[in-house]
């Protein structure tokens, strides 16, 4: 069902843990739906030099935070924010179908974690583009 | 190579080999067709009235009150559409419960969305049906009452008797789903007034491919699968003579040491109960204690770490279980079963099923419980969830 490299960030997830001083802390997902994801970022000359991340979710939803956490560390924020799920995915080597609302989780959480960031800094946080299609389909199942 | 341990019982068991060496002569020597008058098939025809005669002791009924059908499934099925269908002049209510398999859900569904009024009961937070909300459903226009014997998640087993006492009493067709049940603990069709009841080979070392529905005498139900004169009429297709050989000879052979195995099995399960109690923190048991649930279940809610989680780690140390958690189902939504007792998307989401059989031993059990304990310790240490969770207890 999954990929061997979805099986290997699921058994040795990356940068598992929490930042105390963390510059920015982002979570998303609830629990209804069974996937709660919560980033933490640290960013020096606005670069993500330390990342840390805890999910509460299936093998997805724990290999997708780990591999975008891997993705972003050492990437400008701008970089990071272009990071999506298809690349989440894709570095993967792909998600069951099911599955993907896992990834868009991902990138929200890293989207989340960025803009605390920027408010806590006093910036304008940066919109965030909608996946409306997944997460439709993801909540269409609860009714 | 760490050793397997199965504990998925209530998925399937194996076939035990004493029921492969009874099944095997049918597969190439006897392959006569039942139907055929030549002698080279009488001994296919006596394979089958042994083993309806095997069934029918267990169940205490006669033997030509059994029904050979393809699976547990069929069973259900016949049930809930014959009675239906044969029975919609007189009403067109039928009563169910919330948390009946989807055999059962699923024909209920189709059955409403043809004009029957179908009515799922609540259970209670250990999954038991009331009798007073039973009594409160019936209405002159009900024609059917569908509880099953014992749940397959969480392992209820439901007052038969007593639903069966209030159905004979008010002349209403009383039909179980006892495919969990049969053959692991008592059933007797006459004592609990049962009219249909539906079981699977393959729960109790048998094979896959054959069930059975029981019909008592003067049921009015329709036939289900069209045909052939197979089964007096009433359900058609050549018989699958070596599947209901070993349908025979499993229960034959479970219900003889059924006792004792219940015993031993049930004093596994309560040690696997209280290692997973004592060790794992804000662990839950669902369902029923003690003699209320099947000698063989045990399901927990381990809040903090979501059910494929658990399943895929154990899974890495060997052992095989199952949960109602989402994620592994193919669907978004949590065991519609974890969900009727009441449990909030966060324990639902966590559920843990284990299934105990004739493998099992008291060294399994000890190791499943250490095993399961670092899992649960490592993913809550990751988990927002089980932070958010003590949080919320230290408020």
């Amino acid at each position: 069902m999954y990929s061997q490299t979805v099986m290997e960030h699921f058994t040795n997830p990356r940068n598992v843990g929490e930042i105390a001083d963390a510059d920015g802390v982002g979570q998303v997902g609830n629990p209804k739906c069974g996937d709660i994801m919560k980033i933490y970022i640290k960013v020096m000359d606005n670069v993500i030099s330390d990342i840390k991340f805890k999910t509460f979710g299936c093998a997805s939803a724990i290999a997708s935070s780990s591999m975008a956490t891997e993705l972003v560390l050492g990437r400008t924020l701008e970089d990071a924010w272009k990071l999506t799920n298809t690349a989440v995915a894709e570095a993967l080597d792909g998600l069951p179908p099911i599955k993907m609302h896992c990834s868009v989780l991902a990138e929200e959480c890293i989207h989340a974690a960025i803009n605390d960031y920027r408010r806590k800094r006093g910036l304008e946080p940066w919109a965030d583009k909608s996946h409306d299609e997944l997460v439709e389909e993801h909540s269409h199942h609860h009714h | 190579m760490t050793k397997h341990v199965y504990l998925d019982y209530a998925a399937t068991t194996f076939t035990h080999p004493k029921v492969v060496e009874a099944m095997l002569p049918y597969f190439t020597e006897s392959f006569g067709n039942p139907s055929s008058i030549y002698s080279f098939s009488d001994r296919n025809r006596t394979a089958i009235r042994k083993s309806r005669e095997q069934v029918a002791r267990v169940l205490d009924c006669s033997p030509d009150e059994i029904f050979f059908t393809s699976s547990g499934t069929e069973a259900d099925n016949w049930a809930l559409q014959g009675v239906a269908w044969a029975n919609e002049k007189k009403g067109k209510r039928i009563i169910t419960t919330k948390i009946e398999h989807h055999a059962v859900l699923h024909t209920g569904q189709f059955l409403a969305e043809r004009g029957f009024d179908v009515v799922y009961l609540d259970v209670d937070a250990e999954g038991r049906i009331s009798l007073e909300d039973l009594k409160q459903a019936m209405t002159k226009e009900t024609i059917l009452v569908s509880v099953m014997f014992a749940n397959n998640e969480i392992g209820t087993i439901q007052p038969i008797a007593e639903i069966g006492e209030l159905c004979r009493e008010l002349g209403v067709i009383f039909h179980t789903d006892a495919v969990q049940a049969t053959a692991h603990v008592p059933i007797d069709v006459q004592k609990m007034k049962i009219d249909l009841l539906s079981m699977s080979a393959h729960k109790f070392y048998g094979p896959k491919g054959v069930g059975v529905l029981y019909v008592r005498k003067g049921t009015k139900i329709g036939s289900y699968m069209h045909g052939g004169g197979q089964e007096k009429g009433r359900r058609a297709s050549t018989e699958n003579v070596a599947g209901i050989v070993g349908l025979g000879a499993a229960i034959e052979l479970a219900a003889s040491r059924m006792d004792e195995e219940a015993r031993r099995v049930s004093a596994l399960r309560d040690r696997l109960i209280s290692g997973v109690m004592e060790r794992i923190p804000h662990s839950k048991l669902n369902g029923a204690s003690g003699d209320g649930r099947l000698p063989n279940n045990a399901n927990f809610s381990l809040i903090g770490v979501e059910g494929e989680t658990l399943l895929m780690d154990l899974n890495a140390a060997g052992i095989s279980a199952s949960t109602g958690s989402a994620c592994s189902s193919g669907s978004l939504d949590p065991s519609h079963v974890l969900m009727a007792i009441g449990l909030s998307h966060e324990l639902a989401h966590g559920s843990l099923r284990m299934t105990l059989g004739e493998t099992t031993t008291q060294e399994d059990i000890d190791s499943v419980i250490d095993t399961l304990t670092e899992i649960v310790g490592r993913r809550r240490a990751m988990s927002p969830l089980w932070e958010d969770y003590l949080a919320g207890l230290k408020r």
